[in-house]
Formats: structure tokens, sequence, C-alpha cells
């Protein structure tokens, strides 16, 4: 009898991972730079070419690096949420303007506002790849010592970020 | 209208979904460019999850590619440069899994399926092979 | 109205899906004629409802009733009417109305074949398919209706996916569900005879045929989508062990051990429990494939458009059948033991060990497929699994199994003497060797160990597979006339020497370039030239297309002339690349064109392909084999 019996352990088994799994999104991926320092960069400003803007500006402080583009619509979504942040004075946003026109970038920050306290132009999209970017906007989060301690991918929400961000922040500022 | 066509083509360069090209040979050492062809196949186009930085147009491919070429033109291994992916996009970045604690069960368990499979065969037929061969045929072959 | 038609007729072929799964069951385990008697009319009755349900969304579509979302989403009015007919299958809704009118077909033909058959076995096998029936129904009126109206009317639909326009992917679904929902029927005869308490040599004769249709089905569904992806994909490649492809080629390696294991158990009352698994097996996948595409669950290519919520629906659907099947077979399996035997070198064990490598196989698709999913619920992370993993693991079993195939069509039932096989065959063998060390040389100019096993093997199994037929027909002494049953594998077994043959090639030797022509300039790929004669517009009647004119030549003779074309599709604005293709029976040339570079000047993919339509002969003459196999009589005369 036992043996005839494992078909449908077997089964219930591979039941059990489906259930699972159709609670998960199979698009997302996650990072390998979480736990490892943040990528350093040094790339042109958005607004001014001659001035170089990067990961030295967030040295010594817990800091988002949100990564965005005018051509990426979830960025359009979430600009409106970085706007309130950037106004709630929480976490300063470094932004790194993704294989975008400049023209086009800047004027979108006239628009739209500009929560950023830098945006860093990455014409060709070295620095993006050094922080596994591969599908905006994606945001992070690093830490005093510069290690990167959170990665969201898809546009930032009110609900996001009091679920999964606040409490690290809390943590990162409280502690040490 | 051919200035339309042209227009949308050059459009349809960043966001077409056409396979990814480029302009004939990239390297001029053979050895160079054999690698580079082998690298890209097995590298996954993040954007598109089932096609390879070969097939794909997306621009994240195109600046992998990119990428690999000055690697390989910096003299990297492809180890190195496997190395370089998979430290920015995770295991997930490479078709083929590389050998490591985690992706090892990958490439054995095939092995462990044939031995399960060599098993199964040697207990049945042990077991047959001492039962009687004289039961009445039914007909057809 | 007539949308209104469809979705009621639907309802009420659900209310006669369920008085055909639940009465008949009822009746058989009654003993209770008239119940039992109601399988066949109320299958009849569901069909003919669910015929008109399906011929209402396709006149929707015909006539371009964009009030209907699922017309108004995946068609046009510029469509040319045998897409629109096709656009009819072509998103997940209409999809399913397809698989529900197939598997009520089945159930028809079931009804109608069955007549010798034992009336409670008969009624438990429509009951069963009632059952599923029910489900499908259920999940189609549930949470995929087709028939849905739109309050606003759009002027326009959406188009039909480019990809889909198309006269391979406008079949290519149904043979496909042909297949799949045909091991349906090997499954209720499964249940059924778990029900009945009964399994034995009578009950796989039936059984055999029902699922050789099915199979045959199934294997011209896969390599025509096979051909498809390859000519209209526009990358040359012919198998991705995508996930949805994967999906559909599980179910065909259980279907095909199932065959090989129902003649056993038909010949000596062996395998029974093992048989039965296979058959709850083959449908499970079946199931399981259409799970797999439409939740969610897993990211592909060409999967239909997903919803989780609907991926619930049919995972708890999946659920109930499979565990059903499953508790019965624990319950009744240990009770079909037998005490026959065989010997070491039998037909039997040849058998023995084609079902072990074929299921080995199955696993290996499954656990290729599933890993990643595996890997992500337990949070270790994402995997990557794809083409390079699963040729490596593939060979593993398919190898031996190509090679042990040879000698097993000859091997004896019960104890095979010593010295006939050996020398029956070793002719046969020398050649396949000789032909596998000359060929690769020879024909392409290189050498390599794997290449000369592959085409030793694939020639091999085509002569094995022509010894039998050939002295049958030279009416050797001692051969007597093939019966078809024994001809049909013959056939089907060098379609598969054929296909190894084909795949062995064309893997070791395809050239494959991409590069930059200007018009009047000219390419060299492995001798053959290629010249860009002119680039032109072109258009059709929902796209506008670059197209090039590309001439071919060998030796200076014109060998082909191919239009390979850019296509944009004016209302959902995607670019589709055209291959132009010249065809051969022992080699394609494969031209696609790439991206425009600048004045005049594009990127041109050109491949030499050797041998590459030998795989999808190969697997029509594998169909062509069941085929011949079936038409048999003795599966037409009495049980």
């Amino acid at each position: 009898m036992s043996k005839f019996l494992l078909p449908l352990f077997a089964f219930l088994l591979l039941v059990g991972m489906f259930v699972i799994g159709l609670t998960k999104d199979p698009s997302r991926i996650p990072s390998p730079l979480l736990g490892n320092p943040a990528p350093e960069y040094a790339l042109p400003s958005l607004q001014d070419p001659d001035v170089l803007v990067g990961s030295a500006d967030f040295a010594g402080q817990v800091a988002l690096v949100n990564i965005w583009a005018t051509w990426c619509p979830g960025c359009r979504q979430e600009h409106g949420f970085l706007m309130e942040l950037a106004a709630e004075n929480a976490v300063p946003i470094f932004g790194l303007n993704w294989r975008d026109n400049r023209p086009d970038a800047l004027q979108w920050l006239r628009n739209l506002g500009n929560p950023y306290e830098t945006s860093a132009f990455d014409a060709d999209g070295r620095v993006g790849i050094d922080w596994g970017a591969y599908g905006a906007p994606e945001t992070f989060l690093v830490d005093k010592n510069g290690m990167v301690v959170h990665k969201h991918i898809a546009p930032l929400t009110r609900e996001i970020w009091e679920r999964d961000f606040v409490p690290l922040i809390e943590q990162l500022e409280g502690g040490e | 209208m051919k200035k339309l066509i042209l227009a949308l083509l050059s459009g349809a360069l960043i966001f077409g979904n056409a396979w990814a090209i480029d302009v004939g040979q990239s390297f001029d050492d053979p050895e160079l460019q054999a690698r580079y062809e082998k690298i890209i196949e097995e590298v996954r186009c993040l954007k598109c999850q089932n096609q390879s930085i070969k097939d794909s147009n997306a621009f994240l491919a195109s600046d992998l590619r990119r990428e690999i070429r000055h690697l390989l033109e910096e003299g990297k291994t492809d180890d190195e440069i496997y190395d370089f992916l998979v430290a920015r996009y995770g295991d997930f970045a490479l078709y083929r899994p590389r050998p490591s604690g985690r992706t090892l069960i990958l490439w054995i368990a095939p092995m462990i399926f044939l031995l399960f499979g060599a098993f199964a065969v040697w207990r049945v037929t042990r077991r047959r092979m001492r039962l009687p061969i004289d039961d009445e045929p039914m007909d057809g072959s | 109205m007539i949308p209104e038609i469809g979705h009621f007729a639907l309802i009420i072929a659900l209310a006669l899906a369920l008085c055909q799964g639940v009465l008949p069951l009822i009746g058989a385990h009654r003993g209770d004629a008239t119940l039992m008697s109601v399988a066949r009319t109320s299958a009849q009755g569901q069909f003919i409802f669910v015929v008109i349900s399906f011929a209402c969304l396709t006149w929707a579509f015909v006539q371009s009733d964009f009030s209907v979302e699922y017309v108004a989403n995946h068609s046009q009015l510029a469509l040319p009417t045998v897409y629109k007919i096709s656009a009819v299958w072509g998103a997940h809704e209409g999809s399913l109305l397809l698989w529900i009118l197939i598997m009520s077909a089945w159930t028809v033909a079931v009804g109608r074949y069955s007549k010798k058959l034992p009336p409670e076995f008969s009624a438990r096998v429509i009951g069963v398919l009632g059952l599923l029936s029910v489900g499908f129904l259920l999940f189609t009126l549930l949470t995929s209706n087709p028939f849905l109206r739109l309050a606003v009317i759009p002027p326009d639909g959406a188009d039909l996916n480019p990809l889909l326009q198309d006269p391979g992917l406008a079949i290519h679904p149904p043979l496909l569900y042909v297949g799949y929902v045909g091991f349906s029927v090997a499954f209720a005869f499964a249940i059924a005879a778990m029900l009945t308490g009964n399994l034995d040599q009578k009950w796989a004769k039936w059984t055999r045929p029902w699922t050789t249709v099915a199979w045959l089905f199934l294997t011209i569904g896969i390599a025509l989508g096979s051909w498809w992806a390859y000519y209209e994909l526009g990358w040359g490649g012919w198998w991705f062990w995508d996930p949805v492809e994967n999906a559909s080629f599980m179910p065909w390696l259980m279907g095909t051990a199932l065959i090989h294991s129902l003649a056993v158990t038909e010949k000596r009352g062996l395998f029974k429990s093992w048989t039965l698994l296979l058959a709850i097996s083959a449908f499970s996948l079946s199931l399981l494939g259409t799970f797999l595409v439409r939740s969610g669950i897993l990211v592909s290519v060409h999967a239909f458009a997903t919803d989780p919520a609907r991926g619930f629906f049919i995972l708890a659907f999946l659920g109930i059948v499979i565990i059903g099947a499953l508790v019965l077979y624990a319950i009744r399996a240990p009770e079909l033991d037998s005490n026959a035997g065989f010997k070491l070198v039998s037909r039997e064990t040849f058998l023995l060990l084609n079902n072990i490598f074929l299921v080995i196989a199955a696993a290996i698709v499954f656990y290729g497929t599933l890993m990643p999913l595996l890997y992500d619920v337990m949070g270790v992370g994402k995997i990557s699994i794809g083409p390079p993993w699963f040729e490596f693991a593939m060979l593993l079993p398919m190898l031996p199994l190509a090679l042990l195939l040879g000698v097993g069509m000859h091997a004896a039932w019960r104890a095979q003497p010593e010295g006939v096989l050996l020398r029956k065959l070793r002719i046969p063998a020398l050649i396949a060797v000789a032909i596998g060390i000359a060929l690769p040389g020879i024909a392409y100019g290189r050498t390599g160990i794997l290449v000369s096993v592959g085409v030793a093997a694939g020639i091999w199994i085509m002569l094995s597979s022509l010894l039998d037929p050939w002295r049958s027909w030279r009416r050797e002494a001692g051969a007597t006339a093939m019966p078809r049953s024994a001809l049909g594998m013959s056939v089907a077994h060098f379609g598969v020497g054929l296909f190894v043959l084909g795949i062995t090639i064309v893997s070791a030797f395809n050239i494959e370039t991409d590069q930059a022509m200007r018009t009047g300039g000219a390419v060299e790929v492995a001798g053959y030239s290629f010249e860009l004669r002119e680039l032109r517009d072109a258009e059709g009647p929902n796209y506008q297309a670059i197209e090039g004119r590309v001439e071919i030549r060998r030796d200076e003779a014109l060998v082909g002339e191919v239009l390979p074309q850019k296509r944009q599709y004016l209302v959902q604005q995607n670019w589709m690349t055209e291959a132009g293709i010249s065809a051969g029976w022992n080699r394609d040339l494969f031209i696609a064109l790439g991206d425009q570079l600048g004045n005049n000047t594009w990127s041109v993919r050109v491949q030499y392909k050797p041998l590459i339509r030998f795989i999808w002969l190969g697997a029509f003459i594998m169909a062509l084999g069941g085929l011949i196999a079936i038409s048999d009589r003795r599966y037409r005369s009495a049980a």
C-alpha cells in the first residue's frame, strides 16, 4: 500500500508549491547588491554637465537612490510620491537618470518638480549596469556605511514605503 | 512614405522586438569574436526574461553586449565576465547556471534520475526473471 | 443577440455536462441501465450546444462585432477573414471554448465507438469525461467568458497579435488540443477501470487506439508549433525550452511511454499499475500545462495573458481531478499484480527501458521548467535554467534510448533466443557506424565524437526500422505479411531515426552570421552567395513592410530568391520579422532583415541549416506510423 501512495504525496507537495508560487511575481529578480557596498560612481549632473555628482554625495547618511527616466511610465507614476517624500524630508533622494535624453529629463523635472538632491546623468547606461538595473523605476536604500540594504523595483507608493522602508530606516537611523 | 518608414524604423531600433545585430564583426581577432558570440548567447536579457542578449533588441541587451566587449578587450577571462554579470544581476542572468553550492544540484539532478531509473529496472527484471513465462498469449501481436 | 445565444448555449452545455457526469456514474454503480444510457445522449446534447456556442463566437468575429469585448481585443476590420476565424482561439477565453469543443467531440466519438464495451464501463468513461467538461465549462463561464459585452463599442478592434496571423499558427492550437484533450480519454479509461475494479488485457486493448490517436495529433501539433516558430519568429530557432513548449512536451513523452506500456499490458497482462499511473500522468500533465500557461506563475515569451485569480481556479480543478485519480490509484493498484515473467533479454525488458528513459526525460523537462519556481518559493533566490541545461540533461536518457530502440523492436516476447538479434542486426549496425564516422567529415567538413554518435544512432534506427517491412515485402523465408500495427510501429520508428539525424546534423553544422549589407552587396556563407538586389516598400492588408530581394547562388547558378521583410502592423504597432527561407530537402537557407544601419545598409542575418527539415518530417512520419497502426483491423473487432 505504501509505495502506491507516493504519487499522491508527491502531487500534494507540488500543489503546495504552486499555491505559494501563485502569490509571487516571477518577474521580480532579487538583487545580489543587497548586503553589499553600493557601487561607486561619479557622473555629470543632469543640470550641469561640468559638475560631477555620485555616490560621494550620500556617503555617511541613510539615503535613497532612485533610478528614473522620462521614457518609463512607472517613473511618472511614482514621481508624485517622491515629491511628497522630498517635502517630508525623511530621507534624501539621489537620482540616477538612466539612458535618457537631457533636454527631456530637465523639462520633466521642471514640469513635475525635482525631488532629488542631485541627479546624475547616465547617458550610456554604464552605471545602471553596475546597480543591476533592468526595469525602471528602481529604488535602493543605502545605509550610513554605504551598504545597500533594500531594493524596490516598480513604482514606489505610500504603502510600500510604510511597509518596507520605514522600519528599516528607523533601524538604521536609530541604531549604531 | 519611405521617410515615414525610415523614421519608424529608427524608433524601432530602440524599442523594436526583432533580435539584435551588431554590425558585422565586432572584433578583428577571431578568437575574441568567437568568445564574444558564445558569451552573449549565454547571458539572459533580463528585460525580456526568456531571450539571450544576443537575440534581444532591448537597449539593456545592447548595453550589456557593449560591456562584454569592453571586458573582453581589457583581457578578462570568460569566468571573470560571468562573475561581473552575476555580481550585478545574480545567477539568473546566466542561461547556464554555474556550478556552485546551490546550482550544483541542477547539474546532478539528471544523474540522480538515471540512478533511480537503473534501480527500478534492476528490481523489476530481477523479479520477473524468476517468474514463469508460459502464460496464454492474447490474440494479436 | 448572437453572443447572448452563444452564452446561453454554453450554460445549457454545462447543465448537460452535469447530467453526463453524474447520472451515468451513479447508474454504473447501481447497475441501472436507464441512468447509464443517459451518458451517450447527454454527451451528444452537450456537443450540439457547445457547437452552437462556438459558432456564435465565430460569427461575432466574422461579423466584426466589437461590442463583444473578446472580439474587440483580438480582431480588427482589416483582418483577413481566415484570421478572424482563427482569432476565435487566439487568446485565453476563446481557446478554452475550443478546448471544450474538442473535449465534447472526443466524448461523442467515444460514445460512438464504444458500443461493444460493457455498458458499466463505457458509462463510467463518458461520465468521467462529463465531469471534466463540467470543470472546464465552469471555469469558462465563471472566470473567462468570451461573450462579455462592452458598454462602449469601439469603432475598430485592437487587432490579433501579428504573430498569430499565420496559417501554421492558426491550426496549431486545434491540433495540439486534440492531443491534449485526447489523453483525457485514456485518463477516463483508467478511472473507469479503477472504479470497476477490473483492469485486464482487454482493457489495454480498448485503451490503446484512443491513446494512439491522441498521441499522433499531439505529435503533429508540437511539430507544427516548432516549424511555425522557426519560420515566423525570425531567429531560425526551432525549440527554445520555453515553459509553454515544455508544457506540451511532457504529456507527449508520457503519452509515448503509455503507448508502449499498453503494449506490454495487452500482450502479457504486465505493468498494469504502471500503465494506470502513466494514463493518469499524461492527462495530468496536459492539465498542468494549461495551468502553467494561463496562471502567470511562470514567465514565458508566449504565455497567455495571465491572471493569478484564474490560476487558483485551475489549480483547484487540477487538484481535485488528480488527487481523486491518485487516491483511486492508491486503493486499486495493489490488487493489480500478476505472476507473469520475462527473461532479461526480452521485448518486455526493452519496453521497460523505453518507459524508464521516457519518464526520466519527462522528469528532466518537469524539473527544468519548475525548478526556478521552487527556488523562488523557497526563498533561495532566482536561478536560471535555459537551453544549455536542457540540452545537456536530455542527452542522458535520449541517447541510450535511441541506441536501444534499434534493438528493442526486434526482440521477442518473454525470452529472446541467443544470437538471433546479433545476426539480424549486425549489418545495419555496421552500416550505421560507418556512416556515422564518414558522413560528418565528407558532407560537412568537420568531425566530432558526439556528431558521429548522433548520426550513427539516427541511421541505425532508420535501418533497423526498415528491416521487417523490407523482409515482409520481399517475402523472405519465415517472414509473413506485416499486420498494420507492426507496420505502423516500423514507420513511426523510422520517423524517430530521421528526427535524430536531423537534430544531430543541424545542431552540429548550422552556420549563423550577421552581416552588414548594402543593396548590390553580397555575402558568402557555406558555399552559397547571397546578394541583396533591392529593397522596396511592400504592403499587406493590415501592415506595411520593407522588403528585401535576395538572390542566392551556388557556383554561379541561381539557386533561389527570397523576400525577407520587416513588417509593421498598423494597429498594434509591433514590428515583425518575416524571414526569407529557401528550403531544400537537405538544407534551409534562412535570411532575415535586422536593423537599418544607414543609407541603404542593413544588417542581415544569414543562416545555413543542414537537414533541418528532417526534424519535422521525422515527426510527421512518426504520426503517420501511429495512423497506420490504428487502422489495424483488430481494433475494429469485438472485444
